[in-house]
C-alpha cells in the first residue's frame, strides 16, 4: 500500500488516475479547491477499494498554505510514499496577451505553485531519504507556439525545474517524473471531433502509474508524442516562425 | 460513439454540447436541451437536431453501497458495466439489465429498460429505490415510489424529458457467481416457441430466443431458445478481449444473401443445441459488447432497430404476418430477438415493456424501401394493439406513438420547459 499525496484531485487525469491507485488498495489524500466535489470523488474512491481517503481544501495561489497541506496529509496518512501534482488551468492565450495580471496569474497557478510545492516535497522527501515526486507538465512546454505559449512558457518552467529537482534528489534516493500528455479526450473536450491523436484520461492514467511505479524519468503519454514533440522541436526557427501551430 | 450520434448512426443531427462533470453542475440556460449519456439508444430519443446535448458520462462516481443489502447508490452517468465490476465480487448484480452493459444508470431509467429475465424481474424501474432530478428551474426534486410519485412515474421511461436524473438508489440482487448455467434448444415452429417459453419461464432468470428471420414456409419462426440461472463455478472467467470495428465499409456486406447464410450458420451450428451449458455472463447476457462500434458493420447510412410487443392474444397471428412480410421483402434481419414479457405491470408512464411477445430486428437503412417495410410492420403492431420501443425507433409516425402510448398528453405535465428531444418533437409535434 501506498500512502499518495493528489494535488489537483478533481481534474479528470487525477480522478482517473486516483481510481487506479484505489483499485490496489492504496491511501490517498485529495486536494483540490471544490469541497464537495473532493468529497464525491473520496467516497468513490473508498468504494472502488481505497485504504483511506481524505480531503483538503486549497488553492493552488495559497503558498502559505503548501507547508500545512504536507504537514495534514502526512498525519493523515501515517506518512506520504508519493505525490501527484495536477492542477491547472489552460490559460487563455488571447486574454493573455493583453493582461499582465492574467499572465502573472497563468503563472502562478501553473508554474510557481508547482514548483513551490514541488519544493515542500522535495524537503519532506529528502528528509525520509525515499519518495515519489511526480508533476504533471505538458507536450505544450516543448516548444512555444502562437496558440498557447502562455500556458506552454509555464509547462516548459516546470518541466526544466523538475529536471534539476530530479538531478538533486537522485542521490538522495527520491524520484522525480515529469509527466507530459498530449490531447486528453476530458468532460471539458466532450464537443471536440476527435482525431487519432486523442488519449482517454484512463489510458494516461495507466502511464503515470506505471511512471511512478519505476518506469521512466520523463513520459509522453501516449507515447507516440516524444517522436511527435522531437520533430517539432527540431524544425529550424526560420520555419518554424512561418507555422500556424 | 462520440456524443451527439446514437446506436443506429441515424439520424444525423447537429447540436451545442456542453458537458456536465459533476453532480453539483447547475444545468446552463441552452433550451431547448437534452441529457446524453453513453448513447446506446439507437434512434433520436438521444438526440436533440439544432439544441443543446448535456454530455452527462462524466457523471461516473459511486455514491454509497451497503455490502449487505445490496443497495448501491450512484451517480447516472455510471454504466452498468462498472455497477458489475464493483458489485459482482460481493455477490450482486444488476437486477435487470439489456442486452449491452455499456448503458448508462440515467438511461436505463428515462427508458426504463429491459432484460431476459423480464418474466421475472419486470424492467430497471421495479428496483429502483429513488431518484435526484434537477430541473433547469434550479429546483431539485428526490423521487421515490413515496416521494413525489407522480415524478418517480413520469420520469422512469420519461425519456430523459423531465429533466437531469442527477443520481440514482438501486436495490441489486444476489448472485452466486460470474457463471449462468441452463440449456440452448432448437424450435421448428412459433407453436414451439410458445410451448418452451410457457414452459422456461417459472424455472429460470433468462429466457430469450434467437429467430431465423431467413427462414419462410415451412421453416418460418424456427430459431433457437436459450435459457439460464445465475450459478456459483470455480472456472477461471475467460479473457473478454475487446476487439474495435475499425472502420465504416462504404457499403454494408449485410445483403440478403449473407444475412440468409448468417443464419442458417447460428441454426445449425452445434452449440444451438446444449443440454448442460456453461456460461460467462458477459457472453450470455452482452454477446456483442467484446465487438466495440459493431455498429459500423451497416455502413455509412446505419440501421434501423425495430422491437415491438404484440399483446398475448394477437402475438399467435401477428407474429408469423410479420416474419413473411420481412422473408418476402429479402431485407432480411442479421440478428432477431424474440421473446416473452412477464406481466409484471410497468412502473413508468410511458414504459414500452407490457404483457405479450416482444421481437426485435435490426435492417440496414436502405432508404425508402426500408421506411416502407418498418411503416408496413406497424400496421400489424398498430391493428394488434402493441406498441414499438422509443429507445429503439428513428421512425415511427406521430400517430402510431400516440397510439402505442396513450399516455404521452399526461407526460406533458412533467417535462421540463426548457427540455426537448428529436424524437419527441416528431412524434407530438412540439417544438
Amino acid at each position: 500500500m501506498q500512502r499518495i499525496l493528489i494535488v489537483g484531485a478533481t481534474s479528470a487525469i487525477a480522478e482517473s488516475t486516483a481510481r487506479r491507485f484505489a483499485a490496489r488498495g492504496d491511501a490517498l489524500y485529495l486536494a483540490g479547491r471544490s469541497a464537495e466535489r473532493l468529497q464525491a470523488i473520496a467516497a468513490d474512491l473508498k468504494l472502488r477499494g481505497a485504504a483511506q481517503v481524505d480531503c483538503f481544501v486549497i488553492d493552488a495561489r495559497q503558498f502559505d498554505r503548501f507547508a500545512p497541506l504536507l504537514q495534514a496529509a502526512s498525519a493523515s496518512l501515517g506518512g506520504l510514499d508519493a505525490a501527484l501534482i495536477a492542477h491547472g488551468t489552460l490559460s487563455d492565450q488571447a486574454a493573455c496577451q493583453q493582461s499582465l495580471e492574467l499572465l502573472r496569474e497563468e503563472f502562478d497557478v501553473n508554474a510557481i505553485s508547482v514548483m513551490a510545492l514541488c519544493g515542500e516535497l522535495a524537503n519532506r522527501f529528502e528528509a525520509q531519504g525515499r519518495g515519489v515526486i511526480a508533476v504533471i507538465s505538458s507536450v505544450a512546454g516543448d516548444r512555444g507556439r502562437q496558440s498557447n505559449y502562455v500556458y506552454g512558457a509555464a509547462k516548459a518552467a516546470v518541466t526544466a525545474f523538475t529536471s534539476g529537482l530530479r538531478q538533486r534528489l537522485y542521490p538522495k534516493g527520491v524520484r522525480v517524473v515529469t509527466i507530459k500528455p498530449g490531447f486528453v479526450s476530458t468532460p471539458m473536450t466532450a464537443a471536440f471531433k476527435k482525431g487519432a491523436l486523442w488519449a482517454t484520461p484512463d489510458s494516461v492514467a495507466a502511464d503515470i502509474v506505471r511512471a511512478m511505479d519505476g518506469g521512466k524519468a520523463v513520459i509522453y503519454t501516449p507515447g507516440f508524442w516524444r517522436p511527435i514533440m522531437w520533430i517539432i522541436r527540431s524544425v529550424p526557427e526560420t520555419l518554424f516562425r512561418r507555422l500556424k501551430l | 460513439m462520440p456524443t451527439g450520434v446514437s446506436w443506429g448512426r441515424w439520424p444525423r443531427t447537429q447540436q451545442r454540447i456542453i458537458p456536465i462533470t459533476h453532480r453539483f453542475q447547475p444545468l446552463p440556460q441552452a433550451a431547448p436541451m437534452l441529457v446524453f449519456g453513453n448513447g446506446r439508444s439507437y434512434g433520436d430519443v438521444c438526440l436533440n437536431d439544432g439544441g443543446t446535448l448535456l454530455a452527462a458520462r462524466g457523471l461516473d462516481r459511486f455514491i454509497r453501497f451497503d455490502t449487505d443489502s445490496g443497495v448501491l447508490e450512484c451517480e447516472a452517468g455510471v454504466l452498468i458495466s462498472e455497477i458489475i465490476a464493483l458489485a459482482l465480487p460481493h455477490g450482486w448484480f444488476p437486477p435487470v439489465t439489456p442486452g449491452t452493459a455499456l448503458v448508462t444508470v440515467g438511461g436505463a431509467i428515462a427508458n426504463d429498460v429491459h432484460g431476459k429475465n423480464h418474466h421475472r424481474a419486470g424492467t430497471f424501474g421495479h428496483h429502483l429505490l429513488g431518484f435526484e432530478l434537477r430541473r433547469s428551474s434550479g429546483e431539485i426534486l428526490q423521487c421515490a415510489p413515496e416521494l413525489n410519485p407522480d415524478w418517480f412515474a413520469a420520469s422512469i421511461g420519461g425519456l430523459g424529458l423531465t429533466g437531469m436524473i442527477v443520481s440514482a438508489r438501486l436495490q441489486l440482487r444476489r448472485v452466486p457467481g460470474a457463471w449462468i448455467a441452463g440449456d440452448s434448444q432448437r424450435f421448428g415452429n412459433l407453436q414451439e416457441f410458445f410451448a418452451l417459453a410457457a414452459q422456461s419461464d417459472a424455472d429460470y432468470e433468462y429466457t430469450a430466443a434467437w429467430l431465423d428471420c431467413a427462414a419462410s414456409g415451412q421453416r418460418l419462426g424456427r430459431g433457437v431458445f436459450m435459457r439460464g440461472n445465475h450459478v456459483q463455478h470455480d472456472a477461471v472467467p475467460p479473457r473478454v478481449r475487446s476487439l474495435r470495428f475499425p472502420l465504416t465499409p462504404p457499403v454494408s456486406p449485410l445483403n440478403g444473401l449473407s444475412v440468409r447464410l448468417f443464419n442458417d450458420l447460428i441454426f445449425h451450428r452445434p452449440a444451438a443445441q446444449q443440454t448442460h451449458a456453461l456460461w460467462h455472463y458477459q457472453p450470455f447476457l452482452y454477446p456483442l459488447d467484446s465487438v466495440l462500434d459493431w455498429n459500423r458493420l451497416y455502413g455509412p447510412r446505419g440501421f434501423f432497430q425495430y422491437q415491438c410487443v404484440l399483446p398475448p392474444a394477437a402475438a399467435g397471428a401477428a407474429l408469423p404476418e410479420m416474419l413473411q412480410l420481412i422473408a418476402r421483402s429479402r431485407q432480411g434481419s442479421f440478428l432477431v430477438v424474440l421473446k416473452q414479457f412477464g406481466n409484471l405491470p410497468s412502473r413508468g408512464l410511458l414504459s414500452f415493456p407490457r404483457p405479450g411477445a416482444t421481437l426485435a430486428l435490426d435492417f440496414p437503412n436502405r432508404g425508402e424501401p426500408t421506411l416502407r417495410l418498418l411503416e408496413s410492420l406497424d400496421v400489424i403492431t398498430r391493428s394488434a394493439g402493441g406498441a414499438v420501443y422509443p429507445a429503439k425507433d428513428a421512425r415511427m409516425s406521430a400517430q402510431s406513438f400516440q397510439q402505442y402510448f396513450p399516455a404521452w398528453r399526461q407526460l406533458q405535465d412533467y417535462i421540463d420547459p426548457q427540455f426537448s428531444s428529436s424524437f419527441w418533437r416528431r412524434v407530438t409535434g412540439g417544438w
